[in-house]
């Protein structure tokens, strides 16, 4: 996939975000709150220039090494999600009158997205919420009209974080497909490698030149370097297996740990689950349909004639990791896990998802 | 904008006081035409809203070739249902659906209908009992067993007395607690296997009620020789979006929403009993 790349030197990555701004509005990756966040992104001076990223279970820390790179670290807690499937959005609206009711559905104005930073899981994750979103007999109106105008600038992990397992997963750590224009960083500069054809037409604004031999080699070794990592899954597939395992002491076990915060369903890229609600006016002459995400750690989220189905954490737990890790594969052809880690990081408990896995199938981890 | 995703004004035609806590409302969709359009299956739902409050998930009653209405029966147990109680002939709600996969009834044809439902009047099953009683030259014999906790839950009686009247049509009741003046029998809903003139080889089971309840109906159907592929399940989740969207219906890999509510034995076999699931 490299034979059609060419090298971008790090001056000209100004202006290919002004090429990118011409058409859409950029989200790039910045510094916020401690962490790497997607945010509106006026200028590549904004990006996280010299920012690494060490993670941990439970632990998440910024370092600044005064590197060259912008891209120099695995992620932040939020994928593309909260772009395409909104956090808490209108779905609906209702007016009152003296006729009667109606209806009428509140899409989210059009609005042309360039994100810039993209990493290979999040990608693979995307592909995951589209086919979940916009698939089958009722796509979703909502996230069809964010996604049909997505641009994505994909960037390969140079640096995985420890919590990363993505080249477990088989989601990482580089980039095949899903984006517009795939970047490699060197010191020096980027590679460009086109994905589409508006990537293609980007790319031919650009001042670009020729990838030197030495350029290649290094951007190599880097791939080949990202795929090592620390953390594994089972070595075969658990479609069907963790269902069977459904009466495993493993769960009382994690429960105890477990908080039921919810906030590894809030950073997995791949959690779709979501509660509608209802916000009336308070004039009483309308009312509002919203969807807000949810968590199958919430009480709220199996209640059944005002009971929680599953009633304790043990119960919640195991919904998580059997649905992400197995009936996924029923629902979607694949596990629901692309291997990101977030949910290992962003656990205020710093449970691992792969432990348990290799706890519960009886593996070596 | 798709009928499942935005709802359908529509008008309380008629509301009918089943029980102190059940109620039926029968329903006539606003605009002519999305009313002669609507088209729906015995064992489908439709998601009820109530101005200002919310939706609800609700089985169809009524009968798909009534052309004049759509009728809910429901019961108050939540916030939703409670305001819906309150609605009067004329009053306005919206209706998103239908959804989700009915009854086998058409495969049901030719052969005898088991009716298995246990609690408190099982609309579910409502909707294929009377799809059957109004074409009953293409069905056998119609075997309806109810099992409640006590005598008094039972709601419909006359229409229990009724269907017994009817041709080929047998109606067995048990409470798992009588009552002074309760004629049928006592204990619970197996006991009532013992008087079903049943026929395994030939026979079609849908059953509806607590999930123990119908395992037991199961187990016991399938000692007596029908097969896993004859019986019929009407399973309950929470429900938000009805689209297999929003994830709270899930059971094991199925969104009991749009892969159900009615599942046959073998697909959703694993999955039963499983507490917490």
């Amino acid at each position: 996939m490299m034979s059609d790349s060419t090298f971008l030197p790090q001056s000209g990555l100004a202006q290919l975000l002004t090429e990118l701004a011409a058409g859409h509005r950029i989200i790039g990756p910045q510094v916020e709150q401690g962490a790497v966040q997607y945010r509106s992104l006026q200028g590549a001076a904004e990006l996280p220039w010299g920012v690494r990223v060490a993670q941990q279970p439970g632990s998440y820390r910024l370092q600044r090494q005064g590197s060259e790179r912008a891209f120099a670290w695995a992620n932040g807690p939020q994928a593309l999600k909260p772009l395409l499937f909104a956090p808490r959005e209108s779905l609906w609206q209702v007016v009152k009158t003296a006729a009667g009711l109606s209806f009428s559905e509140t899409l989210p104005p059009p609005e042309r997205l360039a994100v810039i930073g993209v990493r290979s899981c999040d990608l693979a994750a995307l592909a995951l919420q589209d086919r979940h979103f916009l698939q089958g007999a009722s796509p979703d109106a909502h996230y069809a009209r964010r996604r049909e105008q997505l641009f994505i600038v994909a960037v390969n992990c140079s640096h995985p974080a420890a919590t990363c397992f993505c080249a477990a997963s088989g989601d990482g750590p580089n980039a095949v497909s899903g984006f517009d224009l795939l970047l490699d960083e060197l010191d020096e500069g980027f590679l460009l490698t086109p994905g589409s054809e508006a990537g293609q037409q980007l790319l031919a604004a650009l001042s670009v030149s020729g990838v030197t031999p030495a350029q290649r080699q290094q951007v190599e070794a880097q791939r080949r370097a990202a795929a090592v990592q620390q953390r594994t899954l089972p070595s075969s597939s658990l479609a069907g297996r963790l269902l069977e395992l459904a009466s495993s002491p493993r769960w009382q076990q994690i429960a105890e740990r477990c908080l039921a915060c919810g906030n590894c369903t809030a950073v997995c890229p791949t959690c779709f689950c979501h509660s509608e609600q209802e916000v009336p006016q308070l004039d009483g002459e309308g009312s509002e349909h919203l969807r807000q995400w949810d968590s199958c750690f919430s009480a709220g989220h199996s209640l059944l004639h005002g009971t929680p189905l599953r009633a304790d954490t043990a119960q919640r737990y195991r919904q998580w990791l059997t649905h992400k890790f197995d009936s996924w594969h029923q629902q979607f052809g694949r596990s629901g896990c692309v291997g990101c880690g977030r949910c290992i990081a962003w656990c205020p408990v710093g449970i691992d998802v792969t432990e348990e896995l290799h706890a519960l199938c009886g593996d070596e981890a | 904008m798709s009928q499942f995703n935005l709802p359908h004004e529509a008008e309380v035609v008629e509301r009918i006081e089943e029980s102190p806590t059940i109620f039926t409302l029968r329903l006539r969709l606003a605009d002519p035409a999305v009313h002669a359009a609507y088209r729906f299956a015995p064992g489908q739902f439709n998601m009820l809203y109530l101005y200002g409050v919310g939706e609800v998930a609700i089985s169809i009653v009524s009968d798909p070739e009534d052309e004049q209405m759509i009728a809910h029966t429901i019961r108050q147990v939540g916030r939703v249902t409670n305001g819906l109680a309150r609605l009067q002939a004329g009053d306005r709600l919206g209706l998103r659906g239908p959804f989700g996969r009915g009854w086998p009834l058409a495969q049901a044809e030719g052969g005898d209908v088991v009716i298995a439902t246990g609690g408190l009047g099982c609309a579910p099953v409502v909707a294929a009992i009377n799809y059957v009683l109004r074409r009953r030259e293409r069905y056998g014999n119609l075997i309806i067993m109810q099992g409640v906790k006590h005598g008094d839950d039972l709601i419909w009686c006359d229409q229990y007395a009724q269907w017994a009247q009817m041709p080929d049509t047998q109606v067995l009741l048990a409470a798992s607690e009588g009552g002074a003046c309760w004629p049928y029998h006592v204990g619970h809903l197996p006991v009532l296997f013992e008087h079903a003139r049943l026929k395994p080889e030939s026979s079609t089971v849908m059953m509806c009620g607590p999930e123990g309840m119908m395992i037991a109906v199961c187990r016991e159907l399938l000692g007596r020789g029908f097969s896993g592929e004859s019986l019929y399940l009407s399973m309950e989740r929470n429900m938000h979006c009805g689209r297999g969207k929003c994830g709270h219906c899930q059971l094991g890999g199925k969104f009991v929403c749009q892969d159900g509510p009615i599942f046959s034995y073998p697909e959703i076999a694993p999955l039963l009993g499983v507490k917490g699931l």
